[in-house]
């Protein structure tokens, strides 16, 4: 554990020392899509590119849940007569991908971030507002 | 699991009053509590979270009474007339029609219309620090206001002072509900909640399904009259024979024209992609006249401008209402923030009794020795508490996981949550150096890896009380 730390040890015994915030792009209307700028707080931290890369892949992932398909339709016209009551027993399409995202930041948060010393938090935790990125304290990397 | 020392002073021996004016949120912080019961808004939640209601439900039991009422009228008085005269498809339509017209109705008042969660401390701070606030001399701050381009066209994103954000575009928030709610379309008294994005559809369906309900009962019963009086009676002697049927004509026939007007408005709603607020306050009607000022959200084809308003995918609820309250979490924008803060696990009653009697220990340590608590951000514990080696010079963090509050209980047995003040205050760079006030206020404890925790002074009950 001289040079990277695990997520769990990161958890555990590091300080919170800033935190960045990824606003949302709102330039394609009301998508969720979140700025691929590239905050300079991570630039001693973490290569610009796979944090481009990073959120240009839940951008993408967004894009999937709401994109307007023909499944999206059917499955919109499958509840509104059902009455809606479909979906106590069906998920969403939305939803099933709001999991691939989860699944998506925890595999980056344990092969990429967390050696870092960063933490990703996923955005449906800050109601779809931003995404908080957690920059731990140098210190503790290096005891 | 019980670490510090001070535990040996006997809390018993100190005065019980002002524990049992706790004893009411001791017994309540015990479980851990779910999210919907700290929301900050005003609403209501039944089933455990399950349900949400605006907390003035307007005139909700009236819709649902004048609709039961007159349905049920109708079933009693003029099905059975109807049956036998007509066909007996009369009672199944109306059947029909009815369970759709209730099942819209209270998806619409009991879902979540798309309601925000208001920013987190840490947000409100980047927000804050981002916006610049040079030069204001007034209490209040302008509205603030923040232009995008959206489709090539500019929108003003305002900031919202209530939930600490800038609001996302189509997003209003509503004052009965206190809440800023996406693609806010209106409040809705009727229905006894705001509509907005999540729950639009449901509305939109049930005041059409409602605008059938209303003509069918009304046709229905006219036919009823009608055949009535045909058989060889006058009107008169008819409405006296069923006089029910008075009664629904008249709630059908003020009902049509509001239920049909606003079904049209709606529908022309639908079909250019607009909501209520938009259209009453002429954001994208053609006031500055030469500019190219269409909506651009429009999909500029009714088919779809249809197909996504009423079809297309919805996000599960933002507010996440029946999660449990982690214990690091600071709520945000709470006004009793401290009454609500819990911890995780079961040992907040000794540490309220331990806080308690160590508090006249602590209070005396400040007044003579300041210079203590103005190291770093961290009021130092008493020499009763053993300290943990590694905490001398940060400042308390708050524990930075913000999903492992399991792991935490399991390494820290005492353990109190920062007040949202303070955990902005150390997590914020630029108040890292600041010492908290000599008033004992509540700090997290940081852990690193020790087995001992320092334990810090808490003041319970007493929230830190410093502006934003």
């Amino acid at each position: 554990m001289a040079e990277t730390h695990s997520l769990q040890d990161l958890r555990q015994q590091a300080a919170v020392a800033a935190k960045v915030f990824i606003q949302r792009d709102y330039t394609n209307g009301t998508l969720c899509q979140f700025q691929t700028k590239f905050p300079s707080e991570l630039e001693t931290r973490i290569d610009k590119q796979q944090f481009e890369e990073t959120v240009r892949t839940l951008n993408n992932l967004y894009a999937e849940a709401e994109k307007l398909g023909s499944q999206s339709y059917i499955e919109g016209c499958l509840a509104c007569l059902t009455a809606y009551t479909i979906f106590l027993c069906m998920e969403t399409h939305y939803e099933k991908v709001l999991k691939k995202i989860a699944k998506y930041i925890q595999e980056q948060n344990d092969k990429v971030y967390a050696p870092r010393g960063l933490l990703l938090t996923d955005p449906i935790e800050r109601g779809l507002r931003v995404i908080e990125i957690t920059i731990f304290e140098d210190r503790s990397l290096t005891q | 699991m019980k670490n510090c020392e001070y535990q040996q002073i006997d809390p018993r021996a100190l005065s019980v009053s002002p524990l049992s004016a706790q004893s009411h949120t001791e017994k309540k912080d015990q479980r851990p509590r779910r999210k919907w019961e700290v929301f900050p808004g005003k609403n209501r939640f039944f089933c455990d979270g399950r349900l949400i209601l605006a907390r003035q439900s307007g005139v909700l039991p009236l819709t649902l009474g004048l609709i039961v009422v007159t349905c049920g009228l109708f079933f009693a008085f003029d099905c059975p007339f109807l049956v036998k005269h007509l066909t007996v498809f009369i009672p199944v339509i109306g059947a029909a029609l009815f369970v759709f017209v209730v099942i819209s109705l209270l998806r619409t008042s009991f879902t979540d219309p798309g309601i925000l969660p208001r920013a987190t401390p840490d947000e409100a701070a980047d927000i804050e620090r981002q916006i610049d606030t040079s030069g204001s001399s007034t209490y209040r701050p302008p509205p603030r206001t923040k232009e995008i381009l959206i489709n090539q066209q500019v929108v003003k994103l305002k900031y919202c002072f209530t939930c600490k954000m800038f609001r996302p575009p189509r997003t209003s928030h509503c004052s009965l509900c206190d809440n800023c709610v996406e693609r806010f379309d209106h409040h809705c008294p009727w229905v006894g909640n705001c509509v907005g994005k999540r729950n639009y559809r449901f509305f939109y369906s049930f005041i059409i399904s409602l605008s059938f309900l209303t003509s069918f009962i009304f046709g229905c019963v006219i036919a009823h009259i009608t055949l009535r009086s045909q058989a060889g009676k006058s009107l008169v002697q008819a409405i006296q024979e069923s006089p029910a049927s008075v009664v629904e004509l008249v709630i059908c026939f003020f009902s049509i024209w509001s239920i049909l007007g606003l079904s049209g408005f709606h529908t022309y709603l639908v079909a250019s992609n607009l909501t209520t607020n938009e259209d009453i306050k002429g954001s994208w009607s053609g006031k500055r006249g030469s500019e190219e000022s269409g909506n651009p959200y429009s999909y500029n084809n009714i088919i779809t401008n249809c197909c996504v308003t009423l079809c297309g995918p919805v996000p599960p609820s933002l507010i996440d209402r029946r999660g449990f309250v982690p214990p690091d979490e600071v709520i945000p924008a709470a006004s009793s923030a401290s009454e609500m803060e819990l911890p995780h696990f079961s040992a907040k009653n000794d540490v309220n009794m331990c806080t308690q009697s160590t508090k006249d220990v602590l209070e005396r340590m400040v007044n003579s020795g300041s210079q203590t608590l103005c190291s770093p951000g961290t009021p130092k514990t008493t020499p009763l508490v053993q300290e943990l080696p590694g905490t001398a010079a940060p400042s308390p963090e708050p524990p930075p996981s913000a999903g492992c509050p399991g792991l935490l209980d399991s390494r820290c047995p005492f353990f109190s949550r920062s007040s949202e003040k303070d955990s902005l205050h150390s997590i914020n760079p630029a108040f890292r150096l600041a010492s908290p006030s000599p008033s004992l206020t509540r700090t997290a404890v940081t852990l690193n890896g020790a087995a001992d925790v320092g334990f810090m002074p808490l003041h319970p009950g007493s929230a830190r009380d410093e502006a934003p």
